[in-house]
């Protein structure tokens, strides 16, 4: 079957488990289209042979009960991967190969999927274009020298471009749900505490979430079924009754109140989000969901608030990359000197730039200024949803303020780079569920998407919603394989 | 400097200055495995063999609190008469050395586990209360060595993460005495909760001091100096002494103290500036994400208080009003957990008919000396509580006097030797029968007519020769006491 990477997850499982494909057909398929795929760049590491090993492996015995029987998938190079180079996008674990699993990807791999590879990112996960890796820019499917957003942009162009069917990113301000919708594919974060961070490579802890990202929906609900256990390797893990979210999606959203925040109309919105939004509102509407215009009132004060505690989490989180234990070590005179070059040499310019930052508002004299009202005011933000989710169900509001932008458009202004969080960076501060799905396109034919924010712990509602509009927007990617010689 | 009383003042010229000290403890909890890792805590292990992920701080690796951890911070809280904190965070306190793998030390800042508490010293002059500040756990770090290559540092992270608690009192201390007593206080305390096994050999029990002076009489505190991580009560109090001086000089001098950080050279006995106020460092404490704060229940305090043995302080009291024991015997009991232990197991032991005060008087006597003398602790005693009970009573029933309890007690030391079987084998039962000892006295009396006669014309030094002589008769085997009856009444 050529038309393989074509299919969604749920078809691949479907035909593995009626054996109309073999794992090993399926993996050989996205191999192949990976190995053709290389000016994606997305791929860091890729894990192929082994890869085809175990799917010949799961055929020979295979268990059809699991969840992923066989199915193959690249994986976000910040989960760490038993004897998998874990790189995060930076050069300063180049060489690190870590001797453990995290438990996400542990789960996926105890359901039956196959690991075909590492993707790229943003170094540490910092950034939303892709451009801050230490392994290159990734290219997003859409179109040549486009950017397919960040931090998980090599995960959100392997979806997209049918590297692999499903994968798994993290979302710390956005880093799913905005390259989902720069690259035209649906993109869950769930909510803080129901997946677990062990084994995550840790940018900014109080926010890091790892989530699934698919072709469609169904797919999405899958992955998040098989990913979202409760920890007790990750203290911030909540044991909370998790839903069977495939089997339990349904497109009956009849009755149901969607907020539409008044304060995410922001000043120099471009015409095409706010005429995507309003279709939005339509099509929830057409589903027999009610719409209720809501106000968010602490929502400008997000993204100042997540440049504050994010920065400042990453720069202790990341003080533990020295040259001493593992990773790269730079020659020094003595152990300062060993320090500042590892670290200098080891972290991109980004990273540097946020360490910094975060070194700043945690200094003594500051950190009552900025951190510690950074956190007041993140609960601010908290309460604005508390109050909204008293009379409505979900947030229906854009994922992102404009639709993808060249490589190297925003390199040079960290600023406007860091606006393209400024509708899902919220979600994270208040620790909600977010799902963002493709739903239209703009004058020059990119995505865009719509994020619907959701109860805590109530995935499955967004899950539902975002279903039932799913089939009324009827996307369709346009994938052009411009890339493939 | 002298010592009026019980004042510890330095005087200078027509000055005298008093010193105030606090001291931060840092005492390790007992527990098998690490505060936020199931390592092994161990000591002596060979270097880096008891080292989880977790505590190299591997790139996604998370802290998962030990709860036997704080159970036994909350333990040590109950034992110092604090306030446990039903809410309190872990902190990351941020600097970078090759020994703390994750850039930070998690530990607790602005809302420790356990709050004000206090702790009672006997002082020779009277109990003096000591206030505590607070309780909070923290990780420790790693061990470097500089020392086995010219040109590298070896890295040891046994150590890193193993739970510690910091004990941190009020500047309530005033000589090198009083820390003397508040450390071994404080290490009873825990010893008896099983908190901390305060061996500070093992480094197990160490100390930050912080020393200031100031005009006898002044209210004002002085300019504080903190002297790091010493690690014995005479370091500490040698320390206190110079550093001190070191002050009163300055002050005398028209100089001005600088509040630093100052290290004690064991070897030159002195303080040496190690860093100033402008050079410490900024620790950006924040609650660490990776952890929620903690919260505990009125429901698991109390259970832990119900787990709460005898203290010290209960149990001199009890000592006194039970066994009639002065304060000071009951003080040099109840000290040490394992000497309350043996001291108990010898009550036990000895039964009903039994002599308290002498079994006191031999435990600290005899005992201390012999343990004294092989360095030994009393649960390394070479006489066990139950041999040494037996003995007491051959006193207490006259079986033997008291020197040849000393004999039998050298015997028993080699391979803890039942008393009752040395006295059999030995024959050095006491000859207690009256008849005997009246037929062996008139045979003496018989033979030293002379001095007989001088003895009861009035020359009463006599009679002790007469006992001297009935004593060397029976081979020392004498009851003395039925000895000098008879005699009174034959001579």
């Amino acid at each position: 079957m050529s038309d393989i990477t074509k299919q969604s997850l749920t078809e691949l499982v479907e035909n593995i488990k009626n054996k109309k494909l073999s794992s090993t057909d399926v993996t050989k398929a996205f191999i192949q289209r990976s190995e053709k795929s290389s000016e994606l760049n997305a791929y860091i590491t890729d894990d192929f042979a082994p890869a085809l090993d175990k799917a010949k492996k799961f055929d020979q015995n295979p268990n059809l009960d699991l969840k992923l029987p066989g199915i193959p998938m690249a994986v976000k190079d910040l989960f760490c991967t038993k004897n998998v180079k874990t790189t995060a996008g930076s050069k300063i674990l180049n060489n690190f190969v870590p001797t453990y699993e995290s438990t996400v990807t542990e789960n996926i791999w105890n359901e039956g999927a196959i690991l075909l590879g590492k993707l790229n990112c943003d170094e540490f996960a910092m950034g939303s274009s892709n451009e801050t890796s230490h392994f290159g820019n990734v290219q997003n499917p859409i179109d040549k020298n486009l950017v397919p957003g960040g931090s998980s942009g090599g995960s959100a162009s392997a979806v997209a471009g049918q590297l692999t069917p499903i994968t798994i990113g993290t979302d710390t301000g956005g880093s799913i749900r905005q390259p989902a919708s720069f690259t035209g594919i649906v993109g869950l974060k769930p909510t803080y505490g129901s997946c677990s961070r062990y084994g995550i490579v840790a940018f900014a802890s109080s926010l890091d979430q790892a989530g699934p990202m698919a072709q469609n929906v169904k797919d999405c609900a899958l992955l998040q079924e098989v990913i979202s256990t409760y920890d007790s390797k990750d203290s911030t893990s909540i044991n909370f009754k998790r839903n069977h979210y495939s089997k339990e999606l349904t497109k009956n959203i009849k009755g149901k109140k969607i907020g539409i925040p008044k304060e995410y109309r922001v000043d120099g919105m471009p015409k095409e989000i706010e005429d995507l939004w309003q279709k939005g509102i339509q099509y929830v509407k057409d589903c027999g969901a009610e719409t209720i215009d809501i106000s968010l009132p602490h929502t400008s004060y997000a993204l100042p608030t997540y440049y504050i505690v994010a920065p400042a989490e990453a720069s202790s989180n990341l003080a533990r990359y020295d040259g001493v234990k593992y990773g790269y070590r730079a020659k020094g005179e003595n152990l300062i000197d060993m320090y500042e070059k590892t670290r200098s040499e080891g972290f991109g310019a980004e990273v540097q730039r946020r360490i910094m930052i975060g070194t700043y508002v945690l200094s003594s004299g500051y950190y009552d200024a900025y951190y510690l009202k950074a956190q007041k005011v993140r609960k601010l933000i908290k309460n604005d949803f508390d109050e909204a989710y008293k009379k409505v169900d979900a947030i229906l509001t854009p994922s992102t303020p404009s639709s993808a932008f060249k490589i190297g458009e925003k390199t040079n202004d960290p600023v406007s780079m860091y606006l393209n969080d400024i509708f899902t960076v919220p979600v994270n501060l208040a620790g909600l569920p977010g799902i963002s799905i493709p739903a239209g396109h703009d004058t020059k034919g990119y995505p865009l998407g719509l994020q619907i924010i959701g109860k805590a712990f109530d995935e499955q509602n967004i899950l539902n919603i975002a279903f039932a509009m799913e089939e009324k927007i009827n996307f369709k990617n346009k994938i052009t394989d411009w890339w493939i010689k | 400097m002298n010592k009026k009383n019980t004042e510890y003042l330095i005087n200078r010229k027509d000055n005298q200055y008093e010193v105030v000290i606090g001291l931060e403890v840092h005492a390790q909890v007992l527990s098998e495995s690490k505060l936020f890792s199931s390592s092994s805590t161990k000591f002596g292990a060979e270097p880096n063999t008891q080292v989880s992920l977790v505590d190299a701080a591997f790139p996604g690796m998370l802290p998962v609190i030990n709860e036997f951890c704080i159970k036994q911070a909350i333990k040590t809280g109950i034992g110092l008469n604090a306030k446990i904190n039903k809410r309190s965070v872990f902190d990351r306190k941020n600097y970078f050395y090759a020994d703390l793998p994750q850039g930070y030390q998690i530990s607790q800042f602005k809302d420790p586990i356990v709050g004000e508490g206090k702790v009672i010293l006997d002082m020779p002059n009277g109990q003096k209360e000591v206030g505590i500040e607070r309780l909070h756990l923290e990780q420790d770090a790693g061990k470097s060595i500089h020392d086995l290559d010219p040109q590298n540092t070896f890295v040891d992270l046994n150590r890193s993460g193993v739970a510690l608690m910091e004990i941190v009192s009020k500047p309530d201390l005033r000589s090198p005495d009083e820390v003397n007593a508040y450390i071994k206080k404080l290490r009873s305390i825990m010893r008896y909760l099983g908190t901390c096994d305060g061996n500070m050999q093992e480094g197990s029990l160490r100390a930050d001091v912080n020393v200031s002076v100031r005009p006898k009489g002044s209210k004002e505190f002085g300019t504080r100096c903190e002297i790091k991580n010493v690690n014995s009560i005479k370091f500490m109090q040698m320390a206190i002494e110079y550093e001190a001086n070191r002050q009163v000089d300055l002050i005398e001098e028209g100089k001005t103290i600088d509040q630093e950080t100052r290290l004690f050279d064991t070897k030159k006995n002195e303080t040496r500036s190690m860093r100033s106020k402008e050079d410490a460092h900024d620790y950006r404490y924040f609650p660490d994400p990776d952890l929620l704060p903690l919260e505990v229940s009125e429901k698991f305090i109390e259970e832990l208080k119900n787990d709460i043995p005898e203290l010290p302080d209960d149990k001199k009291k009890r000592f006194i009003e039970e066994f009639k024991l002065s304060p000071y015997e009951a003080n040099i009991l109840v000290s040490d957990i394992d000497i309350a232990k043996y001291f108990e197991e010898v009550v036990t032991k000895m039964g009903k008919n039994k002599d308290i005060k002498l079994a006191v008087n031999w435990i600290t006597g005899e005992l201390f000396a012999i343990l004294n003398s092989k360095g030994l602790e009393i649960s390394q005693s070479p006489v066990s509580a139950k041999n040494f009970a037996i003995l007491i009573n051959l006193i207490k029933n006259g079986t033997i006097s008291g020197k040849i309890a000393k004999n039998v007690f050298e015997l028993m030391i080699d391979g803890d030797k039942d008393p009752q079987k040395i006295v059999e084998e030995k024959g050095l039962k006491q000859q207690s029968d009256p008849k005997a000892l009246e037929a062996l006295i008139d045979k003496i009396i018989n033979e030293n007519r002379e001095k007989a006669i001088e003895y009861k014309q009035g020359k009463e030094k006599l009679f002790g020769f007469f006992v001297g002589q009935a004593m060397k008769a029976s081979g020392g085997k004498a009851n003395p006491q039925l000895i000098n009856e008879i005699l009174k009444k034959k001579l």
